[in-house]
């Protein structure tokens, strides 16, 4: 496709291309790249023994979209991030990655798709034996990257996450929720475009947990990056479907929420029971569907 | 999984400072065990078969029966068992400690293989030095036989050297290296694999400490048994 584009560029008469002609066409361009979804799982099917833990899922993550994964314990949500990031195969279906299929992937050819992808874990999951410089730091040193380019790197995404200071303590000297903002950093580094988020807040403080949000928001409406936030936490559903993030006069990062002015609708919602996906749509949708389960979930009794 | 260990070396990033460090924590670590097995196997092989020895009156080839025990079995087997003890043990619950953590799932997340940055320094680390972890172990026995030699039953310290000198030949020495270098493989790779398969959170890591000791320890010497024979027969040794 991208190639008939580049074939009408050089059929000008003259052989030059006006800017504007090569600027629609780089549009173009960059709207079929968008009409690839980021994500895609095409009736993907798993089970251990005779558990099944996803029953033929099929959905799609596009640019740009959070995909915020609800559902009890179980409900084979973080499963679905295993098989996005190759560490576990399915029984049946496929997988795509920036439409590239990874399903069949051996651990080497998984290494390359894994560097386009961001994965911030339940604990952080932190190498307790690096400092948060080095945790961060992990994926740049592991591509010889020379120390002044990390370096600065490190420091742009610790304040990202609002924690430079900590620059060189170890994990253990960390908070629950000071090790998952790291590991937010440490996932971000080489500005990854899709990035997975595990139960990020699973088990923090209000404020904490909102602040882990409010980075996910910063990453989809300033960034671009699409990502998969799954939870089971209804307050981060309402902060990840109702605001957005936007930089105001001053330079700075504010949230507002979506009102007249502006509707989100690059996050959507989906709900999954015991491997199935009972529910796919806005967070509008979802507080009026009548099924008794999503009901029980939303009110939480 | 040691396959693929031994082939990343090959490729790009090295870990070669997690390498030394590995060698430092079992080969520097285990000195002062192996020190100590070393010197009281030696000390304690003197002292069973000096009084056999002379009864038969062949107390002056006590060197040459502690020098051929060690050097062929004792050294090498003991030393594997006691790095097993400590530096296995001390493998798996680490590995298994990272699984639980979810440490390995985040750095194969990161684009790093496990087997290339945890496995590969582990094993070369325990291949360069469980041999010379042996002949330390070796070296030290047979100082501990010759002290109780000399101390306790009034050996002439010419007449246990030159026994020493006479028992160890160089189909010995060849057996004695060969002997670590499989037992390294064994215990890496157990361990390694005890580890990294660790399931069922910090019990787990406690179930497979004790699998990964047990089952190195039995394969160790197990294959002893056969590496002995086979080096029989490959070196022609009596």
């Amino acid at each position: 496709m991208a190639g008939s584009n580049f074939q009408t560029l050089t059929n000008q008469p003259d052989g030059r291309v006006s800017s504007n002609a090569a600027e629609s066409t780089f549009h173009e361009i960059d709207d079929l790249d968008r009409a690839i979804p980021a994500i895609e799982f095409r009736d993907v099917l798993l089970a251990f023994d005779d558990r099944i833990i996803l029953n033929k899922l099929s959905f799609k993550v596009m640019k740009g979209e959070t995909k915020i994964i609800l559902g009890g314990s179980g409900g084979g949500k973080s499963t679905i991030i295993k098989l996005v990031l190759g560490l576990l195969k399915p029984d049946a279906g496929q997988v795509f990655v920036d439409g590239e299929d990874i399903t069949d992937y051996n651990e080497v050819r998984m290494m390359r798709v894994r560097k386009k992808i961001g994965m911030v874990f339940q604990e952080g999951a932190l190498f307790d034996s690096l400092s948060v410089y080095d945790n961060v730091a992990y994926r740049l040193h592991e591509q010889g990257v020379p120390e002044e380019e990390v370096e600065p790197e490190v420091r742009r995404m610790l304040r990202f996450v609002n924690l430079e200071d900590a620059i060189d303590k170890m994990p253990a000297e960390l908070s629950g929720g000071m090790r998952r903002r790291v590991g937010i950093a440490r996932a971000l580094i080489g500005d990854p475009k899709i990035v997975l988020f595990d139960e990020p807040t699973a088990g923090l403080d209000p404020p904490t947990a909102r602040t882990i949000c409010e980075l996910a928001m910063k990453l989809r409406d300033l960034e671009d990056v699409s990502s998969i936030f799954v939870t089971h936490e209804m307050n981060n559903l309402d902060y990840l479907c109702s605001e957005y993030a936007v930089v105001n006069e001053e330079g700075r990062v504010v949230f507002e929420r979506e009102g007249e002015r502006l509707c989100l609708i690059n996050s959507k919602v989906m709900m999954m029971l015991q491997g199935n996906i009972i529910f796919s749509g806005t967070d509008e949708r979802l507080r009026k569907a009548e099924d008794p389960y999503i009901q029980k979930f939303l009110r939480g009794h | 999984m040691a396959a693929r260990a031994v082939s990343g070396l090959l490729k790009r990033p090295r870990y070669l400072p997690e390498t030394i460090a590995q060698m430092d924590a079992i080969g520097v670590g285990s000195l002062t065990i192996i020190i100590l097995t070393g010197f009281f196997t030696g000390g304690v092989l003197t002292v069973q078969t000096f009084p056999t020895l002379k009864t038969y009156g062949a107390q002056s080839q006590t060197g040459y029966l502690v020098a051929i025990s060690l050097v062929r079995e004792l050294g090498p087997v003991l030393c594997a068992l006691m790095v097993t003890g400590r530096v296995g043990s001390a493998i798996s619950a680490e590995l298994g400690s990272m699984v639980v953590s979810q440490q390995i799932d985040a750095m194969r997340a990161l684009g790093t293989d496990p087997i290339r940055k945890l496995v590969a320094p582990r094993l070369i680390a325990l291949l360069i030095t469980l041999p010379l972890l042996t002949v330390i172990a070796d070296m030290f026995g047979i100082c501990g036989g010759w002290v109780t030699a000399i101390g306790l039953y009034s050996v002439s310290s010419s007449v246990f050297v030159s026994a020493v000198r006479d028992g160890i030949t160089t189909d010995d020495l060849i057996g004695g290296m060969v002997k670590p270098i499989v037992f390294a493989l064994i215990i890496g790779s157990v361990a390694c694999h005890q580890g990294l398969s660790t399931e069922g959170g910090t019990v787990g890591v406690g179930r497979s400490t004790t699998r990964a000791v047990v089952m190195a320890s039995i394969v160790v010497i197990i294959a002893d048994y056969f590496l002995a024979k086979a080096l029989q027969v490959i070196l022609g040794s009596p």
